[in-house]
């Protein structure tokens, strides 16, 4: 049977596939996923590749719609996919962006050891399943008040750490420093409040998750002991959630909203879902603004998270934060628009890259990442699924020539909810987990099992795709011991 | 086709079937009339998040509409029930339309608040989206949605 990519795709390289603007009428240029030919055969639904030349029916998309080596098949962009359109005469798309504005991963590490955490992961795991709220229905232990949600949206994580949820240093090691400027509380609606206001400081349901896990290997020593990750055994805390009701709002209120700016400024889209506008018409600049206030509400979910880890850390080690070594690695968002600048056709232009299940990528040296890191590159941390193992790498001159300074964001799911719970039972992954040494506290048993690692791409796939195509390069390794789902 | 012919006069029955996405879920919603289609697109996006049967009617919400049509009518309608669920925490069973025509929507809708010790939930929606979507009223209503999951 041919694979469904046969006859649409033209191979460019190993790692490059082309879908040309011929693909479909309306493309104004053309697609380009990152992806090796075993990946590729993956790829069942023909609509991945539909969905790759839809977003390049965007006014003023320029070089190539892009997917990344986890794209799936997703509403309107594929997940994994990037578009950059130019600020002058170009859209942008809250479907480029997705219902989970912001959503993104933070990394913290300790100088606690694989011996030291293993006695002590049961009580670990459910410390940290009492101390942070998580799971469908769930709401935060702290309740904000409807201006201070106002501060929230226009500060972002540095008004939570002036609270007390964290350090100075944390914001410095966040992307943007967890606070998007322009964010304009008067473009958010009411209802988007009301989502906003209980579910401040919650994990979540669905594929968000916190896991305790332990670096196995280490591929670049010095970029490794520069971000803090000495030796392999090390155990470190990833955290991956987004921007909860409260985005979720935020996108539905301006999918609608843009639905009709599409017509009033006589946009030609092939699917609803990509509603855009000009990114200089008001609607579009009402939605950048009200995008901020839903990305800074994202970054203080995940310092408030941040901050009940430490205190269950020290809780159960009985030490101090400064000598469990609880600092942050770095925080990035893998579901946002920005503003950046890029060289096209010869000239540098201010664009604006649309990164829907990617992750920022920038290479050393470049000044919107933190001091520390100016010599190595941005950190890019890449969660696989539950069961396997997740990755730190670096952005690279190679991501700001090919991929806008983007890389992939995860595994991506190759089986569908409904399919990985018929063909499994919570029970069941909760047991092959625990076979690996991977302690679970769920709240949700079928949650569990739609979210069981069958059902994702091999994230080490998809990371050496990235490694070789080189718009990002590889760091370190961990793997999984305890892991919190909602 | 035998197989196939059961399976849609099950979904007929139920009023609704759920449709597989890589990433998320899609519900296929049917009515003799397009105001029965749209409650049983309700039922099915309930379905998703907890079961029907353990809903009791304790209270209800209005709910008026209007969109500039009726495809973008049932996302809203839908996305006001996430609304509510998320919001107030109400899961919803009964669904009265009381006026739809292709700009405006009146509804009330019966359910009762999560209490955990009796309902269990399953899968938490973000939103519903506009791509796949579809209204059919050829033979019956059939309406189709794809949920953020």
């Amino acid at each position: 049977m041919p694979m469904s990519w046969q006859g649409i795709l033209n191979k460019i390289d190993d790692y490059r596939w082309e879908i040309p603007q011929s693909y479909k009428a309306g493309m104004l240029v053309p697609g380009l996923i990152f992806a090796s030919e075993s990946m590729l055969n993956h790829i069942w639904e023909e609509q991945v590749f539909q969905q790759v030349a839809n977003v390049a029916f965007l006014p003023g998309i320029v070089d190539r719609s892009l997917a990344m080596p986890d794209i799936h098949w997703g509403y309107g962009f594929p997940i994994g996919g990037v578009a950059a359109t130019r600020v002058k005469d170009g859209v942008i798309s809250p479907g480029g962006v997705g219902f989970d504005i912001n959503c993104g991963v933070r990394l913290l590490r300790t100088n606690l050891s694989l011996e030291e955490v293993r006695p002590k992961i049961e009580q670990l795991v459910a410390e940290l399943f009492v101390n942070i709220p998580s799971g469908l229905g769930s709401t935060g232990k702290i309740r904000v008040s409807g201006k201070e949600l106002d501060e929230v949206m226009i500060k972002g994580s540095p008004w939570i750490v002036e609270k007390g949820y964290g350090e100075a240093e944390d914001i410095v090691v966040t992307e943007e420093s967890g606070c998007m400027k322009g964010a304009n509380p008067d473009k958010i609606s009411s209802t988007a409040r009301k989502r906003g206001i209980p579910q401040l400081g919650t994990l979540g349901s669905g594929n968000h998750f916190l896991e305790v896990e332990v670096v196995d290997e280490i591929y670049d020593r010095d970029a490794a002991t520069a971000m803090g990750i000495s030796s392999s055994g090390q155990v470190l805390i990833l955290i991956h959630t987004g921007s909860r009701g409260f985005g979720h709002q935020v996108c539905s209120d301006y999918v609608a909203l843009l639905g009709e700016a599409v017509k009033r400024y006589g946009i030609n889209l092939p699917d609803r879902q990509l509603a855009c506008a000009p990114i200089k018409s008001p609607e579009g600049q009402d939605y950048l603004q009200a995008m901020s206030c839903a990305a800074n509400y994202a970054w203080t979910n995940r310092q408030c998270i941040a901050h009940w880890v430490r205190e269950s850390f020290v809780k159960v080690f009985g030490k101090s934060r400064r000598e469990l070594g609880l600092e942050q690695i770095y925080d990035v968002c893998h579901n946002i628009a920005k503003l950046e600048e890029y060289t096209v056709d010869g000239k540098k232009q201010p664009l604006c890259v649309h990164r829907k299940g990617a992750t920022r990528a920038f290479p050393a040296g470049h000044p919107d990442i933190p001091e520390i890191y100016r010599n190595i590159g941005q950190p890019v941390l890449i969660p696989g699924d539950m069961g396997r193992c997740s990755y730190v790498a670096l952005g690279t001159e190679i991501a700001m020539r090919e991929s806008f300074g983007s890389t992939c964001h995860g595994a991506g799911r190759m089986q569908s909810r409904s399919a990985a719970k018929r063909s499994l039972r919570g029970a069941d992954v909760a047991k092959a987990l625990a076979d690996k040494g991977i302690t679970v506290k769920t709240g949700s048993m079928s949650s569990l099992a739609e979210e069981a690692s069958q059902a994702y791409k091999d994230v080490n796939e998809v990371v050496d795709v990235t490694d070789k195509v080189g718009i990002s390069h590889k760091v370190a390794r961990a793997i999984p011991i305890g892991v919190i789902k909602g | 086709m035998f197989a196939m012919n059961k399976c849609y006069n099950l979904a007929m029955e139920k009023g609704f079937e759920i449709i597989d996405h890589t990433a998320d879920v899609g519900i296929r919603a049917y009515g003799a009339d397009i105001s029965q289609a749209f409650v049983n697109a309700a039922r099915a996006l309930f379905s998703l998040i907890t079961e029907l049967d353990d809903v009791e009617e304790v209270l209800y919400r209005d709910v008026e509409l209007t969109a500039p049509d009726q495809e973008s009518l049932l996302v809203e309608w839908l996305n006001e029930l996430i609304y509510l669920f998320d919001a107030e925490n109400i899961i919803f069973n009964r669904f009265d339309i009381t006026h739809l025509d292709n700009t405006q929507l009146k509804a009330r809708s019966y359910g009762e608040k999560v209490d955990s010790s009796k309902h269990k939930l399953k899968t938490g929606v973000k939103a519903a989206t506009y791509h796949m979507l579809k209204i059919d009223k050829g033979n019956g209503c059939k309406v189709q949605v794809l949920f953020d999951i």
